[in-house]
C-alpha cells in the first residue's frame, strides 16, 4: 500500500493545449479520492499521467516514495478500470482475471487461489468460464474490478467506471465499491462527471476546471464552504442558485440588492462584505435553505416569488419561482399546498448564505 | 423486411434477388458447362436443327483429361498456390505489423506516410510492370517464382497495411492500455491481445491478398516465359489460345479448376471474412 504524491504537474498536448495546470495533490494510503469535473477538465488526463498511459510535461508524480515519471505502466504497481470494462473478448472471465498475473509470472495455484478469491469477493463464481460478450453490463464491470484487484496493487485507478451502467445498477455499484474499498483499503483514486458519485464515494473530493484544481476537501466541506461560485454551482443537485446583487450601507447595516429581493446579511458575514460597500457580488443559496416564510421571519430575510413550476419529487417539492429577473429553486415540505401563478414569500437560512466575488468568483 | 401481402415479398424481395443469383452465377455456369460438351455440341452452328447451347445431353470429361495430360495444368497450379501463398504470407506479415504502428503508435509523419503506403496502391499495375522488369532482370529473377513473390507484395503490403491499419483503430485502445497495465509490454500486448482480437480482420486481408495474387496476370505474362514456370491464368490463356485457335473447352476446365482453390479458401473462412469487413470488436 502506498500514497500518491502529484507534484505541480502539467500536461500541454502538441505544446498548445494545455489541459492540466499545475495540479498539487496529495493522497494518502488508503484513501479514496475522487476527482471530479465536466468533461475537458483535465481529471482523466491526470488520471492516465499517474498510470502511466501519458507522458508528464512537467513535475512530478510519487507513488510511494518513488518517482515514477519515466517508469512504464506495467511496472508501477497499480490497477486500472476503464469507462468501457476493456475486458479481453478472446479471454475467459479467468483468464482476464489471470492475465496480468500470468504476464508477471505467478505460480499457477497462486494464480488460482487469488483468482478464487477475487471472484467470491465480488460474487461471480460462476462467470468464471464464460466469455466477456456473454455476460450483462454490471457482470462485465465486476469482471472488471476482480481483474484489478488480484494483483493486490498499490493503488486502485477508475476512468468513470460504472458510466455505462444504467441508474439504478449505478447505484448499487456505487455501494459494492465503497464496501470493498473498505475491506481492501487500497489506495484509490477515481474519475468522475457524476457529482453524487463523487460525494459518496471520496474521502475526498478534488474538484477540478479547465485542467485546475478549484478545492480539495471532504464532501460536506466542499458542500457547506465552496471555494468559489464554480465548485458551488457544480456540487448539490438540484443546483445553488446564484443572484447577482450590489451592496449597500443603509441605515448603518449592509444589504445585499438584487433585482427582486433584498437581503440583510448576518453581521459577522457583513463584516466580511463591508470591503465590497457599493460594489457587485453573487449571493448564493441552496434551494433546501429555502422555505415558506412565516410572521416571525425578519423583512431582512424575506422576499416574495411567483411559482413557475412545481416539481413533486415525493420526499420534497421544488418549486421553480421567480423574483424579479431571476428563476429560484426552492426545496420545500411535501407538504406544501401551493399552485402555479401562486405568489408566495420564501425566507433565507441566514447562516447558509453565501457571497462570491463578482470579478474572481471566490467566496466571501 | 418487406412487410404486407405475400406477393409484395415475391415481387420486391424474391424475384430481384433472382436475377442477382442468376446474373452473378451464369458465367460460373457457362465455363461448367463448356468443360463438361463434346466438342461436337460446342462447334455446332447456332441455326443447326440440334442446337442446345445451355444443356448438354453427353457429358464427356475429355476437355479436362486434355488439359491434365497435354499441358502443364498440374505444374501451373502449384506454381501458382507456391506463389500466391508465399506472397500472402510476406504481404500479411509486413502489412499487419505496418498497420498496427500506422494505428497507433505515435511517431513524426505517421499520417503522411499512412497516405503515402496508400498513394503506392494505387500507381497502375501496366505502369508499374515496365520499371519493374528492369529490377528482376538486373536480379536476374526472371522465369523464376521468385520475380512473382517479389513484386506482387508491391501491391499486396499496400493492401494489407490500409486494411490493417482501419482494423486496428477500431479496436478500443483501452484494451491495449489495459493490458499495460496488467504488466505486459507493447510487444507482449500486440500479441497476447491486439492480434487475437484482430484475427477477422488479418484473415480478411489473407483472402484478399491470396486472391488477387492468384489472379494476377499481367506481371505473371511479364516476367514468366517458360512453360513449367506459368501461373494458371497465363499458362491456359498462352497455351489454349493458339492464334485464333480457341480451344474452349480446355480453357474454361482450366478456369473452372483454377478458381475452385479460390472458391475453397473464401467458403472455408467466409463468416470470419465477413466480420472482418464489418469491423466493430464489441467487448
Amino acid at each position: 500500500m502506498a500514497g500518491v504524491s502529484i507534484r505541480q504537474v502539467n500536461k500541454l498536448y502538441d505544446g498548445a493545449v494545455h489541459a492540466v495546470k499545475d495540479v498539487s495533490l496529495e493522497i494518502h494510503d488508503k484513501e479514496f479520492v475522487v476527482l471530479v469535473g465536466p468533461s475537458g477538465c483535465g481529471k482523466t488526463t491526470t488520471l492516465r499521467m499517474v498510470a502511466g498511459l501519458e507522458s508528464i510535461t512537467s513535475g512530478e508524480v510519487l507513488i510511494g516514495d518513488t518517482v515514477v515519471n519515466e517508469l512504464p505502466p506495467m511496472d508501477r504497481d497499480i490497477a486500472m478500470v476503464f469507462q468501457n470494462y476493456a475486458l479481453y473478448p478472446h479471454m475467459s472471465v479467468f483468464d482476464n482475471m489471470a492475465f496480468g498475473l500470468k504476464m508477471r509470472k505467478f505460480a499457477r495455484a497462486e494464480i488460482q487461489a487469488r483468482v478464487k478469491q477475487a471472484a467470491d469477493i465480488l460474487g461471480i463464481h460462476e462467470l468464471l468460464h464464460r466469455k466477456p460478450r456473454q455476460l450483462s453490463g454490471g457482470q462485465r464491470q465486476r469482471v472488471a474490478l476482480g481483474r484489478a484487484i488480484v494483483r493486490h496493487p498499490q493503488v486502485f485507478l477508475f476512468d468513470e467506471p460504472l458510466s455505462n451502467l444504467d441508474a439504478k445498477l449505478r447505484v448499487q455499484m456505487r455501494v459494492e465499491l465503497k464496501k470493498l474499498h473498505e475491506r481492501l483499503g487500497t489506495t484509490a483514486i477515481y474519475v468522475t462527471h457524476d457529482q453524487v458519485e463523487a460525494m459518496t464515494l471520496g474521502d475526498r473530493v478534488v474538484v477540478m476546471k479547465d485542467g485546475l484544481v478549484q478545492q480539495v476537501g471532504e464532501p460536506l466541506e466542499l458542500y457547506n464552504a465552496p471555494a468559489n461560485r464554480f465548485v458551488a454551482g457544480f456540487l448539490g443537485s438540484p443546483a445553488m442558485n446564484f443572484v447577482e446583487v450590489r451592496l449597500a450601507e443603509r441605515g448603518g447595516a449592509l444589504w445585499a440588492e438584487g433585482d427582486g429581493l433584498r437581503i440583510q446579511p448576518l453581521p459577522e458575514q457583513a463584516g466580511r462584505l463591508a470591503r465590497l460597500n457599493g460594489g457587485r457580488a453573487t449571493l448564493g443559496v441552496r434551494p433546501e435553505d429555502l422555505r415558506i416564510a412565516n410572521g416571525s421571519d425578519p423583512e431582512g430575510l424575506c422576499f416574495e416569488a411567483d411559482i413557475e413550476v412545481i416539481e413533486k419529487l415525493g420526499a420534497q417539492i421544488l418549486l421553480d419561482t421567480r423574483a424579479g429577473s431571476h428563476t429560484i429553486v426552492a426545496s420545500v415540505e411535501p407538504t406544501v399546498r401551493a399552485r402555479v401563478h401562486d405568489r408566495l414569500r420564501l425566507a433565507i437560512n441566514p447562516d447558509r448564505l453565501h457571497f462570491f466575488d463578482a470579478a474572481n468568483e471566490a467566496a466571501i | 423486411m418487406i412487410e404486407g401481402a405475400a406477393w409484395r415479398k415475391w415481387l420486391f424481395f424474391y424475384l430481384p434477388l433472382a436475377v442477382f443469383v442468376i446474373w452473378l452465377l451464369f458465367p460460373f455456369y457457362w465455363m461448367a458447362i463448356t468443360t463438361l460438351r463434346p466438342d461436337g455440341e460446342l462447334y455446332r452452328p447456332w441455326n443447326a436443327k440440334n442446337y442446345e447451347p445451355f444443356w448438354t445431353a453427353n457429358p464427356t470429361l475429355d476437355h479436362i483429361m486434355l488439359l491434365l495430360e497435354e499441358t502443364l495444368f498440374p505444374t501451373w497450379l502449384w506454381n501458382t498456390m507456391l506463389i500466391a501463398l508465399v506472397s500472402t504470407l510476406i504481404s500479411l506479415v509486413c502489412g499487419v505489423f505496418a498497420g498496427y504502428a500506422l494505428a497507433r503508435l505515435k511517431f513524426p509523419f505517421a499520417g503522411s506516410l499512412g497516405t503515402g503506403i496508400f498513394i503506392t496502391y494505387l500507381v497502375p499495375q501496366t505502369l508499374l510492370f515496365i520499371p519493374l522488369a528492369d529490377v528482376i532482370r538486373n536480379f536476374r529473377l526472371g522465369d523464376t517464382p521468385w520475380a512473382l513473390i517479389l513484386t506482387y507484395p508491391t501491391f499486396l503490403i499496400p493492401f494489407c497495411t490500409w486494411l490493417m491499419m482501419g482494423y486496428f483503430k477500431a479496436i478500443p485502445k483501452e484494451l491495449e492500455e489495459c493490458a499495460r497495465i496488467d504488466g505486459a509490454s507493447r510487444w507482449k500486448a500486440m500479441i497476447y491481445i491486439i492480434l487475437p482480437v484482430a484475427v477477422p480482420g488479418i484473415l480478411s486481408a489473407g483472402i484478399f491478398a491470396f486472391t488477387l495474387s492468384w489472379n494476377e496476370f499481367i506481371y505473371a505474362l511479364v516476367f514468366l516465359s517458360s512453360s513449367e514456370q506459368k501461373t494458371v491464368p497465363v499458362g491456359v490463356v498462352s497455351e489454349l489460345i493458339r492464334g485464333d485457335v480457341f480451344y474452349w473447352g480446355p480453357l474454361m476446365a482450366g478456369a473452372l479448376m483454377g478458381s475452385i482453390p479460390v472458391a475453397l479458401v473464401y467458403s472455408f473462412f467466409v463468416e470470419h471474412y465477413v466480420s472482418g469487413l464489418t469491423g466493430s470488436v464489441k467487448g
